[in-house]
């Protein structure tokens, strides 16, 4: 993808949602869009339905945790149009108490388990997901296990007795 | 035969009063090659309905590479598709150098291209001989997987490792290829293709193995690429999507070869698609030894990452700083994000990477083609009979470690 081409699609995009965009950079070569959360769903179906750019194919869903930000939560995906074969990446940053965002499973059926997986680790609910509930863990977890706020265990704890595990 | 098992929901007559019989086929069934759960709604012996469960083997690999320094994070990815590690070390390995900026020499990226190449035979050898053994034809898969042997013996020699091999280093290999690698690389290929052909003869146009798998578990194009399906499957239902050929990594666009496609997206159409891409391998390794850049550099320079020779880090102050500030992973990182992808043996394998600047990733993200195909297997063996359930997830090649991560 020439540098062209990235600018063209940031230029197309910024002409048609205007102040929806929040901020366009390439990182190592890579188209990313940082967008509002509010209009992720008709970004992506205008991408998606765009006759010159004809991004139909999810790549990538998750979700970054930024526990200092003001916004917390940032939902990530990269699309890939099979016909150019263009990238994007598009961000979008989501705050509060229950992080939500729109659910992409109505354009791609793909998302239904990313959307689960990544609600599964950070708790970001999408709304309009047909089932929305954990994937990877188990039903009664009671935490969100990516996010900051949950080390991994300090391998030098004292409390713990490493007798009992034959350590 | 056939039209008895089309994938068809008309077949079936969903009334309220009518009573289903409801199956648990897993988590630890014989049949499904791995730990995976479905309950089945069955009408006789044709399911109506299927629940997928899965991470029954999660190991929250992202977690953990969150607080491991980068080059501890090569043994985590080992672990995603086993059938061919390599591929996957290698990803993680070209991510770490996209995001650092590392130059690779040539000869290094053709060393890769041959040791990826070979675990796609291996991983592609598992798959369709255990599609084999599920339609109940055994003595293939004893026959074929002698050669995953031999591939397997190449890996040891190179990195003494055979099945996690956890091979190369970021910035290249540990050491050169030793003699007897190359030695068994020749051996390997000559015997290779004979064995290969002699494995199709025996299964490829074979009434009984036809009858089983054709029209078996098809997905249209259109439905594959709305369930993101990569790889041999998404080749198999006609579209011709390839990493290699589409975002060329590790020299790919040196090597001339050709991406099979299928037209009915079947099980029969998969396993096709497996046979040929073997072939395509066999071809990619000949051209990398042939054009093989003279010299013996096996790994680039990138002091910073990659551990100096012992006998410097003894008698040298440099190296022996090098040494511990790599081992402790101590190494300044650039900040940034990158994602970079392989064609690995199921598809489009993904690291999405973003860096603080820290000695650990921030976040890291695989994209493992599994577990993002996976979801589609309800609908595939929708209508369809028990039975051919179980080859549909052997012939979608489903790896129970990428699926869970």
């Amino acid at each position: 993808m020439t540098q062209e081409t990235q600018l063209s699609i940031a230029e197309t995009l910024k002409a048609k949602f205007g102040d929806e965009i929040l901020n366009i950079e390439t990182p190592y070569d890579f188209l990313t869009i940082h967008i509002r959360k509010e209009k992720i769903i008709e970004i992506i179906q205008f991408l998606h339905d765009a006759e010159n750019l004809q991004f139909r194919f999810l790549t990538d869903l998750c979700g970054v945790h930024f526990p200092d930000a003001g916004e917390k939560f940032m939902v990530v995906y990269h699309l890939h149009s099979l016909t150019n074969n263009y990238r994007i990446r598009l961000k979008a940053t989501v705050g509060g108490e229950h992080p939500e965002v729109q659910s992409l499973t109505g354009i791609f059926p793909s998302a239904n388990w990313m959307e689960r997986e990544t609600f599964d680790f950070y708790g970001i609910l999408f709304k309009g997901h047909p089932n929305l509930k954990r994937i990877l863990n188990v039903d009664d977890m009671l935490i969100f296990p990516l996010r900051k706020e949950y080390p991994l265990e300090d391998q030098v704890r004292l409390d713990k007795n490493d007798a009992q595990f034959g350590r | 035969m056939a039209e008895l098992v089309k994938n068809n929901q008309n077949q079936i007559l969903v009334t309220p009063e009518k009573e289903y019989s409801i199956l648990n086929l897993g988590p630890t069934h014989p049949a499904t090659h791995g730990i995976f759960q479905n309950v089945l709604k069955m009408d006789g012996e044709i399911i109506v309905e299927a629940e997928p469960t899965i991470g029954y083997i999660h190991r929250a690999f992202e977690k953990l590479a969150e607080r491991r320094p980068y080059n501890q994070i090569t043994p985590l990815t080992d672990r995603m598709n086993y059938c061919s590690s390599p591929i996957n070390n290698m990803g993680w390995h070209m991510t770490v150098e996209k995001l650092i900026k590392a130059e690779i020499p040539k000869r290094v990226e053709y060393l890769r291209v041959i040791i990826m190449e070979l675990s796609r035979i291996a991983d592609h050898l598992v798959c369709n001989s255990v599609i084999g053994v599920d339609t109940g034809a055994m003595t293939g898969f004893l026959h074929v997987f002698q050669y995953r042997e031999k591939i397997y013996e190449i890996f040891e020699e190179i990195c003494g490792a055979r099945l996690t091999t956890n091979i190369g280093r970021i910035g290249g290999f540990e050491r050169d290829f030793p003699t007897a690698a190359w030695a068994k690389l020749d051996a390997f290929l000559t015997e290779f293709p004979k064995g290969l052909a002699e494995w199709e003869k025996l299964i490829m146009r074979n009434r009984i193995f036809m009858d089983r798998t054709i029209n078996c578990g098809p997905i249209s194009a259109e439905r594959a690429l709305a369930y993101s399906f990569t790889g041999p499957n998404l080749r198999a239902a006609g579209v011709d999507y390839d990493v290699r050929v589409h975002t060329p990594y590790s020299s790919y666009q040196d090597f001339d070869f050709t991406i099979p496609v299928g037209t009915q997206g079947d099980t029969y159409d998969r396993f096709m698609v497996r046979e040929e891409e073997m072939w395509q391998s066999i071809s990619i390794i000949k051209q990398a030894l042939q054009k093989m850049p003279k010299g013996n550099a096996f790994h680039g320079d990138v002091p910073d990452f990659y551990l100096p020779p012992k006998e410097e880090v003894y008698n040298n102050m440099e190296a022996l700083i090098y040494h511990f500030k790599i081992v402790m992973g101590e190494t300044a990182i650039p900040a940034g994000e990158v994602y970079h992808c392989v064609e690995g043996g199921n598809g489009e394998l993904g690291f999405y990477l973003i860096s603080d600047g820290g000695r650990t990733p921030y976040r890291l993200h695989f994209r493992r083609p599994c577990f993002i195909y996976y979801q589609a297997y309800p609908e595939m063996i929708k209508g369809a009979m028990l039975s051919d359930a179980i080859l549909t997830m052997s012939s979608m090649n489903v790896i129970a470690g990428e699926l869970d991560a």
